[in-house]
Order: structure tokens, then sequence, then C-alpha cells
């Protein structure tokens, strides 16, 4: 099936299971693609579309994940809370300002079924302050659970588990 | 204003407030003397929530100051805080953050130590083969870690490298002990940690936590959503020697807050949440106390924010920078509803925080200000001028007590 078919008419009729490797492994690396511009481009209003209503997002230290501790730096468990994270940004928060930039590398796709994939991948995401230098300011691995739905392909959970666990002053936008 | 005299430093003088010349948070001699008389002088320093290294074996690794320390259980339950420093040569003997051992041996020459920090091994100590060896006066006994006094309320574990100190109970005061017997009234459970590291001076932070002035000026989500309004009932309290800090907040009501708030930028009556779950709790204490910042004095926060329960230590990195550890902990006989409500949460505090990251932002910018500005200096007189326990949340009374102790201290 080509991947315009699938862009246009992806219903829940559709499952992964069908998709060629080759096709899949890409509508997810399109779908990682997609989101992380969709932050570094500072389109914000528009990433709680790409999870589904009842998802899971999270930013989890390792030092925690490695201690079998469940503290997250951030916890949103439904799409309204990722609703309300960038409305804090926007309206509430003070913050310095900041630009990111995802790097992604080394995409697996480690399951798949017919209503959903889990995919693995390693990101990065290098910050620029106002003074204009960057620095790598949050490494770490994405846990995703990916579904089709008749939008696309979304997110049902994504989970960013971060090296970086020493956060450099603030961590305001999401990764 | 007149300048007075103190052992060689400058404090400059204000008859209607406090007035803190900036170099204390610039300049390398301030810290240095920080490091000798305040981190390692007469102050109890946080170092560990017991439950951290439950069972015997277990060891944590954190610093006084910059002065790296372990912190172990040994055998017979008992806690113990050394340097780590290997008696040798200097070598860091425990090289991870966390752990569980049975000695703590130095990768260098492997000498090997008990948990309690005596010296139990040398290698080649007889030498080997007729060669080497140490001499006939070497004794063991000699040549342990350096230990420090250990003392714990409530299982938070303080550490001191004074033999003069007071013990920790006079140090911290009733108000304090009070605040911790009341959040720890119980067996804890770690939930984890988070770290941040702010390039400013620890003393900005200690500062931050000390001003309650700020809270509903520069968080907005306080205001938005109740859980602090300068119009809330509240209290700033200073123990007898005004190093520490008490902030508590009662559940307030909403009369006449639009009208405090007018033009003023944080107050956005329009900001509703999607989800508000984010603020669903549980009342578990037996008070209407919702919020409690305690602020110990040099190195820690005991904070209560309605069902967030943490411990912030700050831990010196230079006098530019400081690194925040916030542990958060729970109950042991927390049910799964009361975990989940906590974790939630818990998006309103640490680095990440809605309520708490402005505090980041806000050290970081006073730093990058003063940087160069050695001889001028704050002002501080909302609340009155002076450092004083008040029944109201309007004020600078305690960040004053901080400094009137810090003076006498440096």
């Amino acid at each position: 099936m080509s991947e315009y078919a699938l862009k246009a008419k992806e219903s829940s009729s559709l499952n992964f299971t069908d998709l060629d490797e080759v096709v899949l492994y890409h509508r997810v690396n399109r779908l990682l693609s997609d989101y992380v511009e969709c932050i570094d481009e500072d389109h914000l209003e528009a990433w709680p579309d790409y999870f589904t209503d009842d998802c899971l997002y999270k930013i989890i230290p390792r030092e925690n994940t490695d201690r079998n501790l469940p503290l997250s730096a951030i916890l949103c468990d439904s799409k309204g809370m990722l609703v309300d994270r960038i409305v804090a940004l926007r309206e509430a928060n003070i913050y310095a300002k900041h630009f990111y930039r995802h790097l992604i590398s080394g995409l697996h796709i480690t399951e798949i079924k017919p209503s959903y994939v889990l995919a693995r991948s390693n990101y990065l995401v290098l910050q620029t302050r106002t003074d204009g230098s960057t620095i790598p300011f949050n490494s770490g691995q994405y846990l995703d659970r990916i579904t089709i739905t008749e939008d696309g392909l979304k997110f049902s959970e994504k989970i960013a588990v971060f090296d970086t666990y020493r956060i450099q002053t603030q961590l305001v936008t999401p990764v | 204003m007149e300048i007075i005299v103190k052992d060689n430093i400058d404090w400059p003088h204000s008859n209607e407030g406090c007035v803190i010349p900036y170099k204390v948070f610039t300049e390398p001699e301030f810290y240095v003397l920080e490091q000798e008389k305040i981190f390692r002088g007469n102050s109890w320093n946080f170092v560990a929530l017991s439950a951290e290294i439950p069972e015997p074996g277990d060891f944590k690794t954190t610093y006084i100051g910059e002065t790296p320390v372990i912190v172990t259980r040994d055998l017979d339950n008992s806690i113990h805080v050394m340097q780590n420093r290997c008696a040798h040569r200097g070598a860091l003997v425990c090289r991870e953050p966390n752990g569980h051992v049975d000695r703590l041996e130095c990768v260098y020459h492997q000498w090997s130590y008990d948990l309690q920090g005596n010296l139990k091994g040398v290698p080649f100590r007889r030498g080997v083969k007729g060669n080497g060896g140490m001499p006939e006066c070497f004794k063991m006994a000699e040549h342990g870690l350096r230990t420090l006094r250990v003392e714990e309320i409530c299982g938070v574990v303080f550490a001191s490298f004074s033999s003069e100190v007071e013990n920790l109970l006079d140090y911290l005061g009733e108000e304090a002990i009070g605040a911790i017997k009341r959040i720890f009234s119980r067996p804890i459970k770690i939930l984890g940690d988070q770290r941040q590291f702010i390039n400013g001076n620890w003393k900005l932070y200690a500062e931050n936590t000390r001003d309650p002035y700020h809270a509903s000026l520069l968080h907005l989500f306080h205001n938005t959503f109740g859980l602090y309004r300068a119009t809330q009932k509240g209290a700033s309290a200073l123990d007898a020697s005004k190093r520490h800090s008490m902030l508590t907040t009662t559940a307030g009501s909403d009369e006449g807050d639009a009208e405090v708030y007018e033009n003023i930028r944080s107050y956005n009556a329009g900001y509703t949440l999607q989800d508000p779950s984010i603020l669903a709790g549980r009342k578990e204490f037996d008070d209407d106390i919702t919020l409690v910042i305690l602020s110990l004095f040099p190195n820690l926060v005991v904070q209560q924010i309605a069902n967030t329960l943490a411990v912030r230590q700050i831990v010196t990195k230079g006098p530019k920078a400081f690194e925040l550890v916030w542990t958060h902990f729970g109950y042991v006989d927390d049910d799964k509803e009361m975990d989940a409500i906590r974790l939630k949460q818990a998006n309103l505090i640490g680095p990440a925080g809605l309520i708490s990251m402005e505090d980041g932002e806000a050290v970081e910018i006073v730093h990058d200000a003063v940087i160069r500005d050695q001889e001028e200096t704050s002002y501080m007189a909302m609340g009155g001028g002076k450092a004083e326990a008040q029944n109201h949340l309007v004020t600078e009374s305690t960040i004053i007590g901080f400094w009137d102790y810090y003076r006498s201290v440096i």
C-alpha cells in the first residue's frame, strides 16, 4: 500500500501488521520527524494533536527508572493535560527564552500488533538561549506506543527516559 | 548609609530596611569562607533521608557544600557519614551515587574501609616476598576516613563537621521540629529524585525559599488555582537564631483577591485548566495548612505543597552555581490512589514544576545582573525591614533573618 493511500485514508480498520516493513518504518519515522519539528518550530498548540485523547506522556529521568522509582518530571495522562502544559507555558510560566533543536536516531520498531506498534529511538534536544550558546540540554530515549486513528498515526504513549538527569535551570518546553 | 566594618568585611547599613552587598553572591572570598565557616563549621547539613538507605550495606554519596561525603547504613542499622576521600592519597573512595556494599574500597590501591569508615585492608601491608610493605609504626586505626557527627530526626539525616555545634534538635528549634514531625509523621517511601542545575549563587536560592513576597507574583499557578494568594491566611516564622524560616499558608478564601491584584500582571482570572485532575488531592493533615516551606540553614528545604512532599538539598558548585536535588516521597501506607495523586501533583514542583520552575530563572536573572556590581546592594523593606515573625506573608522579614545570621557567622 502506498504511503499516500495511507495518509489519505487511515481508519481503524487498517492494521499495522498489513503494512510492508519499509513503509511502516518510514511512516513511524515521519511521525517522529513531524513531532519534533512541531516542537522545534514553536507550533506548540499543535503538539497535543500528536497524541490520542487518553494518552500517556511522561518525561522521566533514568536515575528513577534505573531504580524502579516512578517520579517523573512531567506526567500527563490525558490530552487535556497536554493542552494545559502549553497554555501554562504561553500564559503563566516565566522562563528564560530558548530554542530547541531535536536530533533523532536509532529508530527501532520493537513490536508490531494490528492496532499499535511500539518504537524506540534516541533523541537529543539541543537548547539555545538568548546569548546564542547551545548546550546538549536533554538526551534520552523515546519509548513510544503508536496507534492508527482517523487523523493518522498518533502516540497513545510517549515516554521520554532521559539520561541528562541534571536539568539545566528549567524544563519548560516538552521534549 | 553608614558603613559598619566587621572583620574587614564592610556591611552597608540602611535605616529603613536591609541592604545586602552583591559581592556576597559573586566573590570567591565569601564562597571560601562559607565552605569553611558554614558547611564545615557549626552547622547541621542535610545528607539523606533514612528511607534512601533502608538496608544495612546501603550507601549514598552526596556533598556538604563542595565536600564529597558518603552516607552508609552499617550492619547494626546505624547510619554513618564520612568524607569521601581515601586516607591514602586522597582519591574518591565511592564513585557511585548509591548502592549496596560490604566494604568501601578505593579503586586506586584497594585500601578497604568498613561501613563506619575504619580502615580494614591495605594490600601489600606486610610487603611481598620480603620487599616493601608499610613501616612498623603504621597503624590502621589512624588512617580511617574522616567521620562526621550524625543526627537524625524522623528519618531526616543531618551531619556536621563540627564537634562544637549544639545537638540537632537545639539547632533546629521548636517550630522546625514541629514541622518536621508533622510531615515525617510515619514511615516514608521515596518516589524519586529530580536534579536542577542553576547558574547563580546558592544564597540567591536561600533567599528565594524564605521569600513569601514573590510567590503570588512570580508564580501564576498559585494565584489562579487558589493554592496560594497574598490574601490567604499565612504566616512566616523564624527560629531564635533567625537562620531557619518557615512559611505556611492555609486553605484560603477568594474574597478580595481581584482588588488586590488589579493591574498586577500575574493575576489572570481567565485561565482555566482543561484537565483539573492535576490539582485533585486529599486532605491528609489534621490542620488546614496547604503549604509549608521550611528552609533549614544552610542546605535544606522541606516542603509540603498540597499533597506533594519533598526535600530540596542545596549542593554548592562554586560561587556561581549550585545543584538543587529534589527528593519526593510519600508514606509507606499510601494507597495506589494516593501514589497517583502525588505523582500527578509532582507536575507542580521540581525543575519542570508548573509552580516552582520560575525560581530557577529568578536566581539566574539576579546572578546575571549583579555580576560586576560588588559594592552595590539589594534593598529589602517589604513587611517592615526587620527580621521578625509575622502572621502574614506580605513580607521579606524572613529573608532578613537569614542575612542577620549569615553576617554573624561570616
